[in-house]
């Protein structure tokens, strides 16, 4: 194990976390209180608890899933996507690192600053609302698992982009729309039973419920399955990541 | 000479159905300086970018030091410095961080004394905490080479790297790349510039339509290049060269109105005094005499002409 190649590598993201530490963490804090304002103060004083929990409360598990699964997407996309566009992933490309040690070292970057992020959000949060978290250790593996899933598809998406349009779409066009409709501002039992079924089929309807869980005790799907299909979009991630690099698409060739 | 890069049937055939390298066979010595000329689209990036890990070959085998570019890509890549043509830069980096960064990668432990070293011999050592993007271009240039040496390669790539660079930086360049083969790197470089394969390199390829077509120590080329050609301009047409000045293997050109003698610069005599005195005697005058040598840039012209 190359550990030095992935300190470096992991260094050389933070440091740019640093460097944009406006738009990396303000930008992001400051749309999560206006959510807040939007729906805690404004459309929540009129609507009641829902299963015991006060509205502002309950979405706040669902906002900070919002902001790590876009941050993680975001951040990890473009830290590989960046040096593919600029040129400099010759010099990844020619060390005498594995493709696990890149991955460690991008991901792990892009996980480490989604995670600080969704820390910084529930901090915030906890300006807005009262919050208990019923299992802290569950919260944050949780935290974690999603982070490092969901950087590691941005990782994905940042290999397969070839344009700046492209790094745009998949988290515009997918990952937004499945954060709405995963549950992150309501129960999935509001919806209309052929919806309820529909939504299933959403990984983030997962995410959500088990980290809700981990705060208020409450939850859409069983903790067990929201675990058993974050480690299955992880392990299928995982091996995307293998092949990209087993066949060099889009990097050697 | 035990060879420290040892390349056999390698080919390349991109996606796009382009064949950039057609059964290539190389051997580099060890602590050569190695030149790889060609003209462009021959596929010198191609090969480079193969053995350094940056692309995949379609076919064939390269081993650096014995370690197979795939197999045991670890210890081959462990090995390597490359520079590549692009000036591909992280922008908004200080020089020092993007330095130390690259020893990183290649898994060397801190050592700032051997950075400061590096950056000193390049002369960026008082831009060390400048960002890229404020350097010029020949700076950029110097950082890149400064990133290669960074982790003490025994094998240093230099693909075009005096494409767009002033006087200064190369002389700077050649005096670092120098230092590195005394210290026993092995060099390999691509480019334009005959004058400096000329004038660095041990021996020379010449790669063509993703072939290599010639590989020749410099000594042997610069004994071609010792072939000399005198013309002499006759003041009267000569139907055919004399039989007193056949000894001399003259040949008539120009419809007769050229005698031309060929000479090894680098022999003993050159017999030019001879010729003249047994001119003289013969009574063929001249208005005019002239010399030409054939360089490397003819051989080469030749050689790539020969096979388009």
């Amino acid at each position: 194990m190359n550990l030095r190649a992935i300190a470096a590598i992991y260094k050389f993201e933070m440091s740019r976390t640093a460097r944009t530490l406006l738009q990396s963490i303000v930008s992001p804090v400051i749309s999560t209180s206006l959510y807040f304002v939007v729906f805690g103060a404004a459309i929540g004083s009129r609507i009641s608890e829902i299963e015991g929990v006060e509205y502002g409360a309950f979405i706040v598990p669902g906002l900070i899933m919002m902001m790590l699964l876009t941050q993680s997407v975001a951040n990890a996309s473009f830290g590989i996507y960046f040096p593919r566009f600029t040129g400099t992933i010759y010099e990844i490309l020619s060390a005498p690192v594995s493709y696990i040690e890149i991955v460690i070292g991008y991901v792990g970057a892009a996980a480490t600053k989604s995670i600080i992020l969704g820390l910084i959000i529930l901090a915030t949060a906890w300006l807005f609302v009262p919050i208990r978290i019923a299992h802290p250790v569950w919260m944050v593996t949780f935290l974690v698992l999603t982070a490092v899933t969901f950087s590691l598809f941005g990782f994905i998406i940042g290999i397969w982009a070839d344009g700046f349009e492209k790094l745009q779409v998949v988290p515009l066009l997918i990952i937004t729309p499945l954060t709405f409709l995963g549950g992150s501002f309501y129960s999935i039992s509001v919806l209309p039973p052929v919806w309820q079924t529909i939504t299933l089929f959403n990984p983030v309807v997962y995410l959500v419920s088990g980290f809700r869980w981990a705060f208020f005790e409450i939850a859409d799907v069983g903790v067990g399955i929201s675990l058993a299909m974050t480690l299955a979009f992880l392990a299928a991630c995982m091996v995307a990541v293998w092949w990209i690099f087993r066949t060099g698409y889009r990097l050697k060739n | 000479m035990q060879s420290v890069i040892s390349v056999s049937n390698l080919s390349k055939t991109y996606a796009s159905g382009f064949q950039a390298l057609k059964s290539v066979d190389l051997d580099i010595r060890r602590g050569e300086i190695f030149a790889l000329l060609g003209p462009n689209g021959a596929g010198k990036t191609t090969l480079i970018s193969i053995i350094c890990g940056i692309v995949n070959p379609s076919e064939g085998k390269v081993s650096i030091d014995g370690a197979d570019i795939i197999d045991d890509y670890r210890a081959a890549r462990s090995l390597i410095g490359l520079v590549p043509q692009e000036l591909t830069t992280d922008a908004f980096e200080t020089v020092w961080n993007t330095v130390t960064f690259s020893r990183g990668l290649f898994g060397k432990p801190k050592n700032p004394a051997h950075v400061e070293k590096v950056l000193r011999e390049l002369s960026l050592w008082d831009k060390k905490d400048s960002k890229i993007m404020t350097l010029s271009g020949g700076m950029k240039r110097r950082v890149m080479i400064a990133k290669a040496l960074s982790h003490e390669p025994q094998i240093l790539f230099l693909d075009e790297p005096t494409a767009g660079v002033d006087v200064g930086l190369r002389k700077d360049m050649w005096n670092v790349v120098r230092a590195l083969r005394a210290s026993g790197v092995t060099i390999i470089l691509t480019t334009h510039y005959i004058e400096e394969a000329e004038e660095m390199a041990d021996r020379i390829g010449v790669i063509n339509g993703g072939r290599i077509i010639l590989v020749e120590g410099k000594s042997e080329l610069m004994h071609k290049l010792g072939q000399k050609q005198l013309t002499l301009h006759l003041q009267k047409k000569l139907d055919a060269v004399p039989q007193d000045l056949a000894v001399h293997r003259l040949t008539l050109t120009n419809d007769g109105h050229d005698l031309v003698y060929s000479y090894d610069t680098q022999g003993e005599r050159t017999g030019i005094t001879a010729l003249l005195g047994d001119l003289n005697k013969a009574g063929i005058r001249f208005r005019d005499l002239e010399t030409t040598q054939s360089s490397l840039e003819d051989i080469f012209v030749g050689l790539v002409g020969q096979k388009q």
